[in-house]
């Protein structure tokens, strides 16, 4: 009896071990932000559509906004870009559009052709602003809460199922009449 | 003969052309302690897109910009333990090729401290439980098969 006892009690610590590791395990190749319950990175970029009016985050303090890293070089933005139009039409939270490492006119002409769900566009030429979030590949969308923390990070296209379960729940409703 | 070394010389030559066109990354800091510092870092900071290959080796645009940030870093004076630390606030312990100790990763660091342990624990165990068998075993040693 005594003999089976030690093995059988390494055995089921074992599996419970592995089997906790299994259930907490992330979505493969998916990896958590750092940024997530911290600030959102400060930034100051200028606009892709609207020259004289630069997309600055201090702006966009006091309220929800969905900020999107995106460009015309990547397939999967395409893809997304019908669920940020129904997010845009259901008014629920701006979308501010980061245009990582792209050509200007060709993202304005994407805008043109596919429709622009975004409030703003911020220009990152260098990559610098999409470094500070942490992109690792567009596109990646951040939830960020009117404290200004991030408090959702979604990697890859952004689904219907991915808006009704992880972000609207997320957002509290604005309040009626305002915009 | 001659003909076969000819050959294999020129394969060495091809093969050491090719390591050259390799080389992801021509960048040169002004003086070789930066440079050395750069290097080791570089080959120490994942590439993010391509996850199993450093910086250095990672012919990706990302790579090549977090490469900048590295250079600029470290032109800008931070020490290596700030720049490790600055992509770590990014992108997470995920970057780091060497992984910093923290109380969330203590048990995995402790752990095999704590498994050595215990198995000397059991072998000594085993080890006194069979010399007592032998001491209380007064049966003279029969062989089988014999009569």
């Amino acid at each position: 009896m005594n003999r089976f006892l030690l093995p059988l009690g390494a055995f089921l610590l074992l599996a419970t071990v592995l089997a906790i590791g299994i259930r907490h395990a992330p979505e493969k190749g998916v990896i958590a932000s750092p940024l997530l319950g911290k600030p959102a990175p400060q930034f100051s970029l200028p606009s892709l559509t609207d020259p004289a009016r630069p997309v600055r985050s201090a702006d966009l303090k006091g309220r929800w906004y969905l900020f999107n890293v995106w460009g015309t070089w990547c397939v999967e933005c395409r893809a997304e870009h019908e669920t940020l139009l129904r997010v845009h039409r259901a008014g629920v939270v701006p979308l501010i559009g980061l245009d990582w490492k792209d050509d200007d006119a060709q993202a304005r002409n994407w805008l043109a052709q596919l429709g622009d769900p975004y409030q703003a566009v911020a220009v990152d030429r260098s990559g610098r602003a999409a470094i500070d979030w942490g992109v690792y590949g567009a596109p990646e969308t951040f939830l960020v809460n009117p404290q200004g923390i991030v408090v959702y990070k979604h990697v890859g296209a952004l689904t219907e199922e991915t808006w009704t379960r992880e972000i609207l729940p997320r957002v509290s409703p604005p309040p009626p009449g305002k915009s | 003969m001659r003909g076969v070394r000819v050959w294999v010389v020129g394969a060495w030559v091809a093969l050491g052309a090719g390591a050259a066109a390799w080389a992801v990354d021509p960048t040169e800091l002004p003086n070789p302690v930066l440079q050395a510092r750069y290097v080791t870092l570089t080959h120490e900071l994942r590439c993010m897109q391509c996850q199993n290959e450093s910086l250095a080796d990672s012919p990706v645009d990302l790579a090549a910009d977090l490469r900048r940030e590295v250079r600029d870093l470290l032109l800008a004076g931070k020490s290596d333990d700030e720049i490790r630390a600055w992509m770590a606030a990014r992108y997470g312990d995920f970057i780091l090729f060497r992984p910093r100790y923290s109380l969330r990763n203590a048990w995995l660091w402790g752990a095999p401290g704590v498994l050595l342990l215990l198995g000397i624990v059991v072998a000594w165990r085993v080890v006194r439980q069979r010399a007592t068998l032998v001491a209380a075993d007064h049966e003279p040693i029969e062989e089988d098969g014999q009569p």
